[in-house]
């Protein structure tokens, strides 16, 4: 008879793989990449394949520099894809895609690759074009108009002139701002899509966005909280980078505490700070902030009793 | 019906019980059976034949002076031709009685014994004797029926979870030997006092729920109550099962006994009815032979069978075959040769072809926290995992390394496919060799 193969147990494995989640993200960011493509003409296809184009030749460079091999895993492309829609809709090709090379090399392959970094590279490559090219980077085009003609974001013309855009524009996307920031039904059609499919956790989306409503609502009577919900990355932002895996806690009770933490730096930012948005610095903040949070938030184990914090005579 | 009960977390690998529906077979009587002297956790036995001896079926040979060992039997009639170091399913190596069938399958039996009249110490004096290891488990029954002094036992949990895919042998035991069970279960609960029995079984096994419930609704005893289970790996786990049906948590590097709960497994009950009603001791089971055979079956057969015989009574291979499994797809343990005997705890035998024993590339971790959300535990596998490997054994008792009752539930999900049950298992060895 034919040498039987020994491996431990178990001898079955889910059909789930690297690839398999990576590509379904990919997927569920479809519909927000046409609604950046519909608002803001063909030149957005082009800034899009620019980034992924530059992200995957840099880290192929890496991982060749590195001695090690290139797997197409399909998360350079998120990380290209994800940049372009935080950049505006006629940032030159040129500078996105050393946007994408930037995140790519100094926010993943220096730290040793998929599953090593501690920031989010899209947020990183946006905050370095943020800090290079600020003119460009906050040069905005009202949709349909094919030629720049500038003007304020939602979140920009609230911030300056206490303008606030309507709901129903926030929610189809027939506002001002980044590619991939227009529509939030748009947005939540893909991140309902991937919570259904189990891959990302619908905690952090909720506490996130739920904390910045709340807040607004308490702190400002006189503002609107659907509008802050609405308006800027926010959704991008709590769908698609405050649940990527590597850079977010990894148990449940970890990513409620980043999600509220990072709705606490927005309106933080939004209503005392400079800058109109700050969806990314919140993001970014909390990243930070995850290896504190794995250390010191666990899950109970089976048989053992969690400490409590407040204990009634009853307990006793 | 009422609601199934369950525990957190947890996973759904295909169930593929193909053989749920086929009815107990009696394999054939094997040429020969190889009776290991070490069949069960606890010490290995000593021959009480040598060679050229004659035994019968049921003849013990083979005992131990420890109270923590349970004596092993001959399960055919015929003449012992060695005694020598064998191969066990479980990878060890072992010493264990050659005997070749005479053809005649004469029995010898025990005294039978009426459980009503008879006295505790004498249940459990015949439970070691006929013995009784747990059929799913392998731990010797009458030293688990024997609580230290001030463990309180309340209840007797009968665990027909059978959550692993591919067993069916349990399932069958309960559909085929419903009276036995219920009648063994009562004589466990005299045993051990215990006030409430459970009878806990998965969902996906609607027809023994029902017939459980018609048996134990015809035997009157209030104290006894089937409980469906959801279908979950791994619900047939003993401390998930004391969870699941009395909310009840073994304490973190404590006993079972703890809970106040005792739990074994249906097909054990049923040895025990054959041991004390009939006298008989445990020389066979049900062993369900599946996976890439020609035509998988539920076999009665007789401890010490070799797999080949009993692969090759379902027809032998289907395909070129890749792996041979004691037990099922998540915690079955691949097997060196195919002419290893069938043991105590031996459910299933599962050949895998070719094409399904590959073991998928590892790739690097990317935290998506997928092993935390299915541990039942609660324990962060992955984290576990990378300490074990790099040799952090200190920071792994942090995390609660020994609870990890090695499920493999975490390396079922892993969408990186690095095999975390078994690093988190090195870990606990490495940990186990410096304690001494």
């Amino acid at each position: 008879m034919p040498e039987l193969i020994v491996s431990p147990s178990p001898h079955i494995r889910s059909d789930v793989s690297i690839e398999k989640i990576m590509y379904s993200v990919i997927i569920a960011l479809i519909p927000t990449v046409a609604c950046g493509v519909y608002f803001f003409g063909t030149q957005v296809i082009n800034i899009i394949v620019a980034c992924i184009l530059s992200a995957l030749f840099t880290e192929y460079l890496a991982l060749r520099l590195m001695g090690r091999k290139f797997v197409m895993d399909g998360s350079a492309i998120i990380t290209g894809l994800l940049l372009a829609l935080c950049l505006p809709p006629r940032i030159p090709l040129w500078m996105a895609a050393l946007g994408a090379a930037f995140a790519i090399a100094f926010a993943k392959c220096v730290f040793g690759g998929l599953g090593q970094n501690i920031f989010n590279p899209a947020l990183v490559g946006r905050v370095f074009l943020m800090v290079s090219w600020p003119v460009e980077m906050t040069t905005w085009i009202m949709p349909f108009t094919y030629d720049a003609v500038t003007t304020a974001t939602p979140l920009g013309l609230w911030k300056m002139e206490q303008i606030a855009t309507p709901h129903i524009n926030l929610a189809l996307g027939n506002v001002s701002g980044c590619i991939g920031e227009t529509s939030a039904i748009a947005i939540l059609i893909g991140g309902v899509f991937l919570i259904a499919k189990r891959y990302i956790d619908w905690r952090t989306p909720l506490s996130y966005i739920a904390t910045v409503g709340i807040l607004m609502l308490i702190l400002r009577q006189d503002q609107d909280p659907v509008f802050h919900i609405l308006a800027g990355g926010l959704f991008l932002g709590a769908f698609f980078m405050a649940t990527d895996y590597v850079t977010t806690p990894i148990t449940r009770e970890g990513r409620i505490i980043f999600g509220i933490g990072a709705g606490v730096i927005v309106v933080a930012i939004r209503l005392i700070g400079g800058y109109p948005e700050g969806v990314a610095f919140s993001i970014l903040l909390m990243n930070a902030f995850t290896p504190l949070i794995d250390r010191h938030v666990k899950p109970r184990v089976y048989g053992i009793k969690r400490k409590k914090i407040f204990t009634s005579p009853v307990d006793r | 019906m009422l609601k199934s009960r369950s525990f957190r977390a947890g996973i759904h690998p295909p169930g593929s019980k193909i053989t749920a529906g086929k009815p107990i077979e009696k394999a054939k009587i094997p040429p020969f059976i190889t009776v290991l002297l070490h069949q069960h956790a606890g010490a290995p036995c000593k021959p009480l034949v040598k060679r050229g001896d004659e035994v019968k079926a049921g003849q013990k040979i083979g005992d131990s002076d420890s109270f923590s060992s349970a004596p092993v039997h001959s399960s055919i009639s015929g003449i012992v031709k060695e005694i020598s170091t064998q191969l066990s399913p479980t990878g060890r190596e072992v010493q264990g009685i050659l005997i070749e069938s005479d053809g005649r399958d004469e029995w010898v039996r025990m005294e039978k014994i009426n459980p009503e009249k008879a006295s505790k110490r004498e249940i459990i004096a015949r439970i070691r004797e006929a013995g009784i290891v747990g059929l799913g488990g392998g731990y010797p029954t009458h030293v688990k029926l024997s609580p230290k002094k001030g463990k309180e036992i309340d209840t007797l949990i009968l665990n027909g979870a059978e959550c692993e895919s591919y067993v069916t042998a349990d399932h069958r035991v309960m559909l085929e030997h419903s009276e036995k069970v219920v009648k063994g279960m009562k004589i466990i609960m005299k045993v051990v006092e215990a006030e409430r029995g459970f009878i806990g079984i998965e969902d996906n096994k609607r027809d023994a729920i029902t017939r459980m419930r018609e048996v134990v609704e015809r035997e009157g005893d209030k104290r006894i109550e089937v409980i469906p289970l959801k279908t979950k790996y791994p619900q047939g786990e003993q401390g998930i099962l004391v969870k699941a049906i009395l909310n009840r948590e073994k304490p973190s590097g404590g006993h079972l006994y703890d809970t106040g709960a005792i739990v074994q497994n249906v097909s054990t009950a049923k040895a025990t009815y054959d041991a004390v009603y009939e006298g008989i001791p445990l020389v066979e089971r049900v062993v369900t032979v599946t996976g890439d055979v020609k035509e998988p079956k539920n076999l009665l057969a007789r401890i010490g069978t070799s797999f080949r015989e009993l692969i090759g009574e379902c027809g032998g291979y289907k395909g070129e075959v890749g792996k041979i499994l004691k037990g099922g797809l998540m915690g079955g343990i691949a097997q060196w040769r195919d002419d290893v005997p069938v043991i105590k705890n031996t459910n299933c035998i599962l050949v895998l072809n070719r094409g399904k024993s590959r073991t998928p590339e590892e790739r690097a971790c990317i935290r998506c926290g997928t092993c935390v959300e299915v541990c039942p535990i609660g324990l962060i596998p992955t984290i576990l995992g990378k300490l074990a490997v790099e040799g952090r054994f200190e920071e792994c008792m942090e995390y609660h390394i020994q609870d990890c009752m090695g499920c493999g539930s975490c390396t079922y999900v892993c969408p990186s496919k690095i095999p975390i049950a078994q690093l988190i298992s090195y870990g606990k060895e490495e940990l186990k060799k410096r304690a001494g």
